[in-house]
């Protein structure tokens, strides 16, 4: 299913994840579900802060339609960063979704505490991996009404 | 079936009220997936009551999921979203905005309440059952949900 906005600007998926394998990964999966999909990748805490601000390297990134957040990662942790996002006015419209290896119960209540909109465990199965991003792109970037990206001063 | 599952059978509060819409997702769920329970309080007032164990819903179970239409009596959608995002015991509990409303300023301010996401309400009867189908796919099937609390 192709996932599009209304005026036909390509979605936008921001990916926050240390891991180069899993990051190979997430790339592969999402270029078989819709290879329109812009996938930007950053590989720690502190860089994905930078590209939501566009600060430094980041100055003409885009706003991202959905984010991707693993939670174990270098600099700042994944809690750090969704903590981040969902206190500011601007990002916490950006919907977050933890996609993590873990599946303690205290990273799942902490992560819904900080309003991440969904959690989700990365599945170690290729094929589980390539049905979960499956899933993801025809929910949540053709089925859900996303909010229409503000005015960037 | 259900006693057997006990402790895996999802929980579903459906506020809405419009009887026809209430009968739709009630075929469109048993169609999905028949071990749903399915509650449904029919104004915001009510919905708060349930969350809360109140009045005449003192055993009522905690959902693991929540669908809220935005235009509702008594008490708006938004301001029962508000007090669940505000909530320290309720606002882990997922949230979809499931409404007619196309409108971006319903959007937005759904989202800015921490609504988990926005969904709207098709109106021809089989996008309106695979929308029903993809909910459970995805929140109830993909989605690890945070264990529930004993209800008391």
């Amino acid at each position: 299913m192709r996932a599009i906005q209304a005026d036909g600007r390509p979605m936008e998926v921001l990916l926050i994840e240390d891991s180069a394998g899993d990051v190979r990964l997430t790339q592969e999966a999402f270029r078989i579900a819709d290879p329109s999909i812009h996938l930007h990748v950053v590989s720690d805490g502190k860089e994905a802060m930078a590209f939501l601000k566009n600060e430094a390297a980041h100055v003409h990134a885009p706003r991202p339609d959905i984010i991707l957040l693993d939670l174990n990662l270098t600099k700042m942790d994944g809690c750090e960063v969704l903590a981040h996002i969902k206190s500011n006015d601007n990002l916490k419209t950006i919907p977050t979704m933890i996609l993590t290896t873990s599946e303690a119960e205290a990273d799942v209540v902490r992560s819904y505490r900080l309003q991440a909109n969904c959690y989700l465990n990365k599945p170690a199965q290729w094929d589980a991996f390539e049905s979960l991003v499956k899933s993801i792109n025809d929910f949540w970037l053709t089925k859900v009404k996303l909010p229409q990206p503000s005015h960037v001063e | 079936m259900k006693a057997a599952q006990n402790g895996r059978t999802k929980e579903v509060l459906l506020v809405e009220d419009s009887p026809g819409d209430v009968r739709l997702m009630q075929e469109a769920f048993h169609s999905a997936n028949p071990s749903i329970h399915l509650y449904v309080a029919s104004d915001g007032m009510e919905a708060m009551a349930f969350l809360m164990h109140e009045g005449i819903h003192v055993h009522a179970h905690q959902p693991d999921l929540i669908l809220l239409d935005l235009n509702l009596p008594k008490m708006d959608g938004r301001e029962v979203l508000a007090r669940i995002k505000g909530d320290v015991r309720l606002k882990t509990i997922p949230t979809v905005v499931l409404t007619t409303s196309d409108a971006e300023a319903d959007i937005a301010k759904s989202y800015q309440l921490q609504a988990n996401c926005y969904l709207s309400k098709p109106v021809q009867l089989d996008a309106f059952e695979a929308l029903v189908k993809s909910i459970n796919d995805f929140w109830l099937t993909k989605v690890k949900l945070p264990q529930k609390r004993q209800s008391g």
